[in-house]
């Protein structure tokens, strides 16, 4: 972790810059698998240099067990907590109990957002939200497949045609965010951008009524 | 049996010559074709290599005013698009075109002819994709072409069709190599190679080759749904009428994800071939490594939605696909510990393949490892469709597969040239591979992980990518400057390098064992395998074999002969006469670009006219196959006596056309998967008119399909008996013809609208798959009558019959099928 501001994981669409218990929690499975990964990419590397330069060491284990070892024991430590961890995160993120809903409608080249709890108010390439509370995002598309995705809050999820895909996003602080089309759409899809703010529990309603609806 | 070597080089080199000049586009000698399906497919890496350039050059700097979205839309399309189809399938293929023969102690392939008729459907593909290309009418909608992005209403011009039409052609040449290359395994081998004798390469080729017949047809006939939504308007993928854009995504998955496999095993086969030789040992875990790739090719099917993670799958599922693709770590993982294990125990020495291998090992294990975590669904989430993603498929892909075959290059260019290795180039250009590309793709993983996704044309300052980004650039300038460099590295030893005896590797494969470079028929006698075909003296062998010590150590007849052997025991079972250079192949090819070219500009007329042309090709160039008249036992050396492949019970063909019915049967399958898909999942079903055809009409058309046995059964037994099978044809051709234009009236009358509903639209795929299939059917018939009034069909010689009779029960059961779900789905609704 001290190579941290060396490589620098800050930026507005980080990963690794999470801004909320979702992302955050995706972050740190990140961070250990990836440290896991270099270290065997390391240990694989420094195996086969063992084994051309010292063969003679190397041949003192056994055919079957070089590939009963590195082939069945190896992937069957590593595996399984992989997987009961990926099981534990995602089973966190999952959508289980009712709560505010956004519609994410998306086209080419924007995004319209509705909010059925608030009068139906509709924003243009704007996301508002609030901090410190889940929001599941109902995401749909007019078009073309897109995908709706604010890095530092979760991960991304089509818009398909003719399908509706829930997202679960909770920002802990109020704030500014950006948020993009992740799926390649077209012409504009490098443009296809929307900004995400984030308000006090208290302040949302307003911010949401302040915005015309059409 | 001794004989003077150059004699017999020089009697067999008359058979065998293919002519000079123009003539060479006659060819069909594995060592021609195999070698132009290599360097056509290096022609399109550059190709590939080039547009990644412009693609570096344009993201080098934000906002960078290089080239606009049009233009880059189409440049990352075809770097894909050229780099999957155009480049690593074909290459793999040549590879296993050129060499397969040679260590499995064969003269040549199942069918020459065929090969040469799949290089010309590869060239051909490519030249419209390329042609496109140049025209800035290149398929821009990414390599794997989601709709309804590609559809014609959000894609109007020919680009994508180009991409459907184009790729579709490669892909037949895909198709019928994966046949010859299956067919040509199990029965074109050494007398004495059983199976588990194989090579270790054979049973990689062995098993990339089924997983390319099953793998392939999901895609060509999602391409084919596709292309008639956008010429014909049937909605097979538009949700507003019953389609479903994730139908495309499955059918696309269900064979990219196995492409990937298909494109890793052979590159690990040749990998499982060098390192024992420069192990100086056989490679340990032979058998843990075949179960090691069988698993592998399973477990490939199973996992392709791992690509499709984030579309809205339902989380069972998800956990499905996360827990298998995780588990295809453990067959990867026997493989590099086998490869471990056999350097472990030998003797290892460097060279410059072992160098490649070096550079594969740890390219390809971290890129091993970014596609475990990208199996981890939470993460797979947030990084799908970013950078990260396009970094961890370059490490697998050039990890995988470039590093491997450069490391095959080095190994096998002096089989290929007789000309011994040179270092003073190879060693500098292996570490500007090597660090251009861990310079442009390990910073890209974190530029992934800093949100940018793929296929952006462009980025801001603020967005904190823009030193990643331009590090990545200046790594893919050194990478170009590495293959440039491997380039003239092989051009130089080509030139330059010193002639050799035999076996400069010390190997212990059969593809040492004759003279290099390769002579036409490759083995002036073929050898017996006692023991597994790795453990040879080829240094021994090689002259045995040149003074024709060997089987068939003859020139006879004019005849180009080789061994057919038992598929599992390796004992010969009889002497195939392969076919004569021919230029049928190219007119076929041509034929088929007329059709593919007509149907690009929407002729289809022409499209139609040329079709049948390529058909009447293929029926004509059966008119003389095989003998006119029966042989008996021909001596095959060494006091064995065995039967013309004509004359045989087990004649490649058969085979052959057993694994064409196993790829139209997955095209069946696929669509059969379509229809069920889409009935459960679609929006806006059930559909609002159905069939309603009553009774006779159908029952009308089974007893057509059912004629088809019958006539076949009729025709053999005719035969069999001494009489002309004139009945059972005639049968055969009256339940065809009236099976197809029933369909036709079941189409036009009972069905709605095709155009209106997905139900219909996909009802109208099943018959006409029946139908197209029964009208195939009409062309053995038609080729029967032909050889039997030519005098190419007796009592013994009765592999044309047998072959309809195979089509005919295929072509019943698949009608049946198709018929069965298109009448039976609207009562099931």
């Amino acid at each position: 972790m001290a190579a941290l501001p060396l490589l620098g994981c800050a930026g507005e669409l980080s990963v690794l810059q999470p801004a909320g218990p979702i992302a955050g929690s995706i972050a740190t499975l990140s961070w250990a698998m990836m440290i896991g990964s270099l270290f065997l990419t390391a240990l694989m590397t420094a195996i086969f240099f063992f084994v051309v330069w010292w063969p003679r060491r190397a041949a003192r284990i056994s055919a079957r067990a070089w590939i009963i070892g590195g082939g069945l024991i190896l992937p069957g430590l590593v595996l399984p907590p992989l997987v009961v961890a990926a099981v534990v995160v995602g089973e966190r993120m999952m959508p289980h109990d009712p709560v505010p809903r956004i519609e994410a409608h998306a086209r080419q080249f924007f995004w319209t957002f509705r909010y059925p709890d608030h009068g139906g108010a509709e924003t243009r390439d704007l996301l508002h939200l609030p901090a410190g509370q889940p929001v599941d995002i109902h995401i749909t598309a007019e078009d073309v497949m897109h995908a709706f995705w604010v890095p530092r809050l979760a991960g991304k999820l089509d818009a398909v045609p003719g399908h509706t895909n829930v997202l679960r996003l909770q920002a802990d602080t109020p704030g500014r965010l950006e948020g993009l089309c992740a799926e390649f759409c077209g012409l504009g899809h490098a443009h296809m951008r929307f900004e995400v703010r984030v308000h006090a529990p208290d302040e949302f309603a307003a911010a949401v009524a302040a915005e015309t609806t059409p | 049996m001794t004989q003077d070597p150059i004699r017999l080089h020089k009697a067999l080199s008359r058979i065998w010559a293919t002519a000079p000049g123009f003539g060479r586009a006659s060819a069909v000698n594995h060592s021609i074709v195999g070698m132009r399906f290599m360097v056509t497919a290096a022609f399109f890496f550059a190709v590939g290599g080039m547009l990644a350039m412009l693609i570096r050059a344009q993201l080098a700097t934000p906002q960078s005013a290089f080239i606009g979205p049009e233009i880059y839309n189409q440049i990352f399309t075809m770097h894909g698009t050229i780099m999957m189809f155009l480049f690593a399938i074909p290459m793999l293929e040549g590879l296993a075109i050129y060499m397969l023969p040679k260590l499995l102690g064969a003269r040549d392939l199942a069918f020459p002819r065929l090969s040469a008729y799949g290089y010309w459907c590869y060239l051909f593909g490519g030249l419209i994709l390329l042609g496109a290309l140049f025209a800035g009418v290149a398929p821009d909608s990414g390599w794997f072409m989601y709709t309804p992005l590609s559809s014609s209403t959000y894609s109007p011009g020919i680009n994508a069709d180009v991409w459907l039409l184009g790729v579709t052609f490669v892909e037949i040449s895909a198709m019928t190599l994966a046949v010859e290359l299956v067919v040509s395994i199990l029965k074109l081998r050494a007398p004495g190679m059983t199976l588990s004798r194989m090579p270790i390469f054979a049973w990689y080729i062995l098993v990339t080759a089924l997983m390319m017949v099953v793998g392939f047809p999901p895609l060509i006939l999602g391409s084919i749904l596709l292309e008639m939504e956008r010429a014909f308007d049937l909605p097979f993928f538009d949700p507003n009428r019953g389609g479903d854009p994730l139908l495309w995504a499955h059918l696309f998955w269900l064979f990219g994800h196995p492409e990937v496999y298909i494109i890793f095993l052979p590159a690990a086969g040749a990998l499982s071939t060098i390192i024992p030789v420069f192990a100086q040992r056989p490679l340990v875990g032979y058998n843990a490594v075949v179960i090691a790739i069988i698993v592998l090719g399973f477990l490939s099917f199973l996992i392709w939605a791992h690509h499709m993670f984030t579309v809205g799958i339902p989380h069972l599922s998800l956990a499905f696909f996360s827990f298998g693709s995780a588990l295809v770590a453990v067959p990867t993982a026997v493989q590099i510990f086998a490869w471990l294990g056999t350097l472990a125990h030998g003797r290892p020495r460097w060279d410059v393949p072992m160098l490649y291998i070096a550079g594969f090992l740890v390219i390809f294990v971290l890129g091993g490892l970014t596609g475990v975590m990208l199996a981890i669904v939470p993460f797979n989430w947030q990084v799908h469709d970013t950078h990260f993603v396009v970094a961890h498929f370059h490490y697998v892909l050039v990890g995988g597969f470039v590093f491997p075959m450069l490391a095959a290059l080095y190994y096998w260019l002096p089989q290929v040239t007789g000309k011994l290795p040179m270092h003073r180039l190879s060693v500098p250009a292996f570490w500007l591979l090597f660090i251009g590309f861990n310079l442009t793709f390990l910073v890209m993983h974190w530029t992934g992980l800093l949100g940018m996704p793929r296929r952006v044309y462009t980025f801001f300052p603020d967005d904190g990518w823009t030193w990643l980004n331009l590090t990545s650039s200046i790594g893919g300038f050194l990478l170009t400057m590495g293959f440039a460099l491997v380039a003239m590295d092989v051009f130089l030893q080509r030139k330059l390098g010193k002639a050799f005896r035999r076996d400069p590797w010390n190997a212990a494969t059969l593809e040492w064992a004759m003279p290099t470079p390769a002579a036409p028929y490759g083995f002036a006698s073929l050898p017996r395998v006692e023991v597994r075909a790795d453990r040879l003296a080829p240094r021994e062998i090689g002259p045995e074999l040149a003074a024709g010590r060997g089987y068939l150590g003859h020139a006879r007849n004019g005849w180009q002969e080789t061994l057919g052997v038992h598929r599992t025991t390796g004992e010969p079972d009889q002497i195939i006469i392969l076919p004569r250079p021919t230029y049928e192949p190219l007119y076929a090819g041509l034929s088929t670009l007329t059709a593919v070219l007509a149907m690009l500009f929407q002729l289809y007329f022409v499209a139609l006219a040329a079709a049948v042309v390529t058909a009447g090709l293929f029926v004509w160039g059966a008119r003389d196959a095989g003998q006119r008249q029966d042989h008996g036992l021909m001596p095959a050396g060494h006091g064995l006596d065995l039967p013309l492949h004509t004359e045989a019970p087990d004649p490649p063909p058969l085979l052959a056309l057993a694994f064409a019915l196993l790829a139209t049967g997955t095209i069946l399958a696929s669509l059969l998967f379509g229809v069920v898909y889409l009935w459960l999942n679609a929006p806006n079903w059930p559909p609002p008119e159905v069939m309603a055809p009553g009774l006779l009409l159908p029952a009308l058309i089974a007893l057509g399909l059912v004629a088809g046995p019958v006539g076949a059964r009729l025709a053999r037994g005719s035969v069999s008996r001494g009489h002309a099978p004139w009945l059972g044809l005639a049968v055969q051709a009256v339940g065809g013809v009236a099976a197809m234009a029933l369909l036709v009236l079941l189409i036009q009358d009972a069905l709605p609208d095709p155009r209106a509903h997905a139900y219909a639209a996909t009802s109208f795929a099943l018959l006409g798959y029946a139908w197209l299939h029964v009208g195939i059917a009409l062309l053995f018939v038609i080729s029967n009558a032909q050889r039997w009034a030519g005098g190419y069909i007796s009592p013994r010689r009765m592999l044309d019959l047998r072959l309809t009779r195979l089509w005919q029960d295929y072509v019943a059961a698949a009608g049946l099928v198709s018929l069965a779900v298109a009448m039976g789905l609207p009562a099931l609704l």
